[in-house]
C-alpha cells in the first residue's frame, strides 16, 4: 500500500519532463552532470590554471586552451551529437561555466557565448541548412559571436542603428557594433541589423556573417579592469553582402530572439558570477585557518566565523537560485524572472564574496601574487552585460507587477 | 586480443585524508573519491592498445561498493569498451585485501579469457603494490611489473616491456598472456572529452556478485590502529652560509 507522502506526492505529480526531477533537491546532481562537472574541474586545474595569470597580464587567450576546449566538447554542449556535439542540456552547460569561472573568469565567458548565446541561438531558430553547416564548425574549431551592442543601443537594445538593405538576391549591411565578446577569435557572427527602422523593432533582423566577408572587419580589443583574457571588440561592417539564405529564423524577427536568447544567456552568466563566488571562497577559506594573530587562527575569530558563515550562505543562495533557474528552463517551465533574480542576486554575491576575500587575505588580497584581486575585477561584469543590474530589476518588477495588478 | 584492465576506486589524491574516531580505518564517509592514478595509467595504455589495433576489446573491472561503477565509466568514458563491477560491501582500501583481489581477478580471468591483465602498480589508498604480483603466480602467468614501456609484438604472442627498477630500466619480454603493472611513467592519461562521457553511458557494465565468484574473501591482515603521520616540526631560518654551517656542525651533521 502506498504511504500517504507517496499517495500525495502522485497527485502533485506533474504531467510532463518535470517528473524525473521534481523529488531530489535542485542542487543534488545526476549521475552524468557529476561526471561532467569533475571532469571540468580537472580539465580547469591541469590545463588552465596555470595560465590564468599570465593570460590576465597579458589580456590574451592562449589559443592553445581554445583548441582544447575544443577538443574536450566544452564548445558544443548542447549541439547534438552527431553534428559533432556532446548532446547534453543547458543545466550541463551552466555546469561546465560555473567550473570554469571557478578558475579563471575569461575562458568561462567565452564557452558561456559559444553555448548559451551563439549554439543556442542556432539550435532554436536557424533552418536545417545553417545548422547543418555552421553546427560541427561551432562544435569543433571555430568560435561565435552574438553582435548586439552598438555604441548609441546598449539596454535600449532595440535602438540598434546597423542596417541591412534588401539588394534582390542579397541583403547588404551597413553599421557598426561594440562590446562584442569572442570578436577577438571567433570565425562566425550573429549580427543583428534592422531592415526596415520605420516599421522600429520590428525590423530587427538576425544575420550569419563569416570573419572574412569582404567589408567586415573586427576593431582593436578593448583594455579592461577585468576578464581581460576575453576578447572584447568593435565591429564594423561596410556593405558587408549577406546571402539570403544566410538570416537566420525569419526577417524581422530578430527582437524575439535577442529577448528569448538572452533571457536564458542570463543563466549562464548568473552561473559565471557563481563559479567566481566559490573560486574566490574555496581560493580563501583554507588560509584564514593557516593565518596566526594574537596566538590564534583568524578563522577562529568569531567577527570572522560571522563573516565567512554570511557569505557562504548566500552563495548557497546563490547556486540554489541559478540552478533552480536552469532546471526550470530545461524543464520547460517558465523561468524570465527566475532567470533574472539568479543573475542579479550571483552576481551581487560575486562582488561581495569577492570583496570580502581580499580584505580576509590582507595585504595579500591586494597584490597579484594571489587569486582574489582578480576574482574582485571579473565579477564586476556581472553588473553589467546581458543586461544590466538595472534592466534585471525593471524584468523582476515587470513580472512580479504582473502577478498582482488586478 | 582481449585486454582487462583493473580501475580502483580510491581517496582522491588532492583530498585531505582524516582519520575515524576510532582510529580503525581513514573516514572516507564525506570524502572525494577518485580513479586510482596508477589504475588510470593502465586504463590509457590499454586503450592506447586499441588505437594501435593491437587489442580488440578493452574490459575495465572495477571491485567494490555500487559507487565503483563511477571509476568505471570513467575509464569507459576514456575509451574502454565495456565493464564489470565486481560488487562487495567491504572497504577496499583494507577489509577487501590484495589475495582476495587477485583471486576475483583469476576467476573472472577463467571466464572471460583475457590475453593481458594491465593494472596499476600500487592503489594510492592501502599501497599494498601486491595484485599483479599475485595474480600472476595465481594464474601461472609472467609477470611485468612497474612498466614504464609497454610493446606488443607483431603476432600478439609476446610483449617487451621496460620496467623501472632501482638501478634503472630493465627490458623484459613476456610470453602472453601476462600480467603487467603500470609505473607512473608509462603514459600521462588523457582526459575524457564530454562527448565521450556522455557515450561511456551507453556502454554496458556487467554486475557480478564477489561472494558468487567461489573463492575466500577473508583478510589475512587485521588492522590494529591507523594514525596521522607525525607532524613536522617547525624548521628554522640562518642569515648566511656560515651560519648555516655552524649549525650543521653544532647538530652534528657536518
Amino acid at each position: 500500500m502506498l504511504s500517504r507522502a507517496a499517495r500525495t506526492a502522485a497527485r502533485f505529480r506533474p504531467a510532463t519532463g518535470v517528473r524525473a526531477m521534481s523529488m531530489h533537491p535542485v542542487t543534488a546532481l545526476s549521475e552524468d552532470e557529476q561526471a561532467l562537472k569533475d571532469a571540468v574541474q580537472r580539465f580547469a586545474q591541469d590545463r588552465i590554471a596555470p595560465k590564468v595569470r599570465s593570460m590576465d597580464e597579458s589580456a590574451t587567450m592562449d589559443p592553445q586552451i581554445i583548441e582544447e576546449l575544443f577538443q574536450q566538447g566544452f564548445m558544443g554542449i548542447e549541439i547534438p551529437a552527431e553534428h559533432g556535439g556532446v548532446g547534453s542540456n543547458f543545466m550541463s552547460s551552466c555546469l561546465v561555466i560555473e567550473e570554469l569561472a571557478k578558475v579563471d573568469a575569461s575562458v568561462s565567458v567565452m564557452v558561456d557565448v559559444q553555448n548559451t548565446l551563439v549554439n543556442n541561438v542556432f539550435a532554436f531558430y536557424a533552418s536545417d541548412e545553417i545548422k547543418e553547416y555552421a553546427y560541427p564548425r561551432l562544435a569543433g574549431d571555430t568560435l561565435g559571436s552574438f553582435c548586439l551592442s552598438e555604441a548609441g543601443s546598449g539596454s535600449d537594445a532595440f535602438a540598434l542603428g546597423t542596417r541591412a538593405e534588401d539588394k534582390g538576391d542579397h541583403w547588404e549591411l551597413n553599421g557598426s557594433k561594440m562590446w562584442i565578446t569572442n570578436a577577438g577569435e571567433a570565425g562566425l557572427f550573429l549580427v543583428m541589423a534592422n531592415v526596415d527602422p520605420s516599421a522600429g523593432y520590428r525590423g530587427i533582423t538576425c544575420f550569419l556573417v563569416e570573419r572574412d566577408q569582404e567589408g567586415f572587419s573586427v576593431g582593436k580589443k578593448e583594455d579592461k579592469l577585468g576578464i581581460r583574457a576575453s576578447s572584447t571588440c568593435p565591429l564594423t561592417l561596410e556593405g558587408v553582402k549577406v546571402p539570403k539564405n544566410r538570416v537566420v529564423g525569419e526577417v524581422g524577427k530578430g527582437y524575439k530572439i535577442a529577448i528569448e536568447i538572452l533571457n536564458e544567456g542570463r543563466i549562464g552568466i548568473a552561473s559565471q558570477m557563481l563559479g567566481i563566488a566559490q573560486g574566490a571562497f574555496d581560493a580563501t577559506l583554507p588560509y584564514l585557518f593557516e593565518r596566526k594573530q594574537f596566538g590564534s587562527a583568524i578563522g577562529d575569530f568569531q567577527g570572522m566565523q560571522h563573516q565567512y558563515a554570511q557569505v557562504g550562505m548566500e552563495i548557497e543562495a546563490a547556486r540554489l537560485m541559478v540552478y533552480n533557474a536552469a532546471r526550470r528552463k530545461e524543464a520547460g517551465l517558465g523561468f524570465v524572472k527566475e532567470a533574472a533574480m539568479a543573475k542579479l542576486y550571483a552576481s551581487q554575491v560575486a562582488e561581495r564574496t569577492a570583496s570580502r576575500c581580499v580584505e580576509w587575505m590582507g595585504g595579500l588580497g591586494f597584490v597579484k601574487d594571489f587569486p582574489q584581486e582578480k576574482f574582485y575585477r571579473d565579477q564586476k561584469i556581472g553588473a553589467i552585460y546581458e543586461g544590466t543590474s538595472s534592466v534585471m530589476l525593471n524584468t523582476i518588477g515587470k513580472m512580479i507587477s504582473r502577478e498582482y495588478r488586478a | 586480443m582481449r585486454v582487462f584492465v583493473g580501475v580502483k576506486r580510491a581517496v582522491d589524491y588532492a583530498a585531505k585524508v582524516r582519520i575515524q574516531a576510532d582510529k580503525k580505518a581513514v573516514d572516507i564517509s564525506n570524502v572525494k573519491m577518485a580513479i586510482n592514478p596508477f589504475c588510470e595509467i593502465a586504463v590509457e595504455e590499454a586503450v592506447r592498445l586499441k588505437e594501435k589495433k593491437v587489442a580488440e576489446e578493452v574490459v575495465a573491472v572495477s571491485i567494490g561498493p555500487k559507487q565503483a561503477q563511477e571509476v568505471i565509466r570513467q575509464a569507459l568514458a576514456m575509451g574502454a569498451d565495456r565493464g564489470i563491477h565486481v560488487t562487495t560491501d567491504m572497504r577496499v582500501d583494507q577489509e577487501l585485501q590484495p589475495l582476495a583481489v587477485a583471486k576475483i581477478m583469476a576467476a573472472l580471468t577463467g571466464e572471460h579469457d583475457p590475453s593481458a591483465w594491465l593494472l596499476g602498480k600500487q592503489a594510492i589508498d592501502d599501497d599494498s603494490n601486491q595484485v599483479a604480483q599475485m595474480l600472476a603466480g595465481l594464474l601461472d602467468w609472467p609477470q611485468a611489473t612497474f612498466a614504464s614501456e609497454v610493446e606488443v609484438s607483431e603476432d600478439k604472442k609476446s610483449a617487451t616491456v621496460t620496467r623501472e627498477i632501482d638501478g634503472g630500466l630493465q627490458t623484459i619480454e613476456v610470453p602472453l598472456p601476462a600480467v603487467i603493472s603500470a609505473d607512473l611513467r608509462l603514459n600521462e592519461p588523457r582526459y575524457a572529452t564530454l562527448p565521450n562521457i556522455m557515450k561511456a553511458k551507453k556502454k554496458k557494465i556487467d554486475t557480478v556478485d564477489a561472494a558468487s565468484l567461489g573463492v575466500d574473501l577473508a583478510g589475512q591482515i587485521e588492522v590494529l590502529e591507523v594514525s596521522e603521520p607525525a607532524t613536522r616540526e617547525a624548521g628554522s631560518k640562518v642569515e648566511d652560509v656560515d651560519a648555516l654551517l655552524a649549525k650543521l656542525k653544532a647538530d652534528g651533521l657536518l
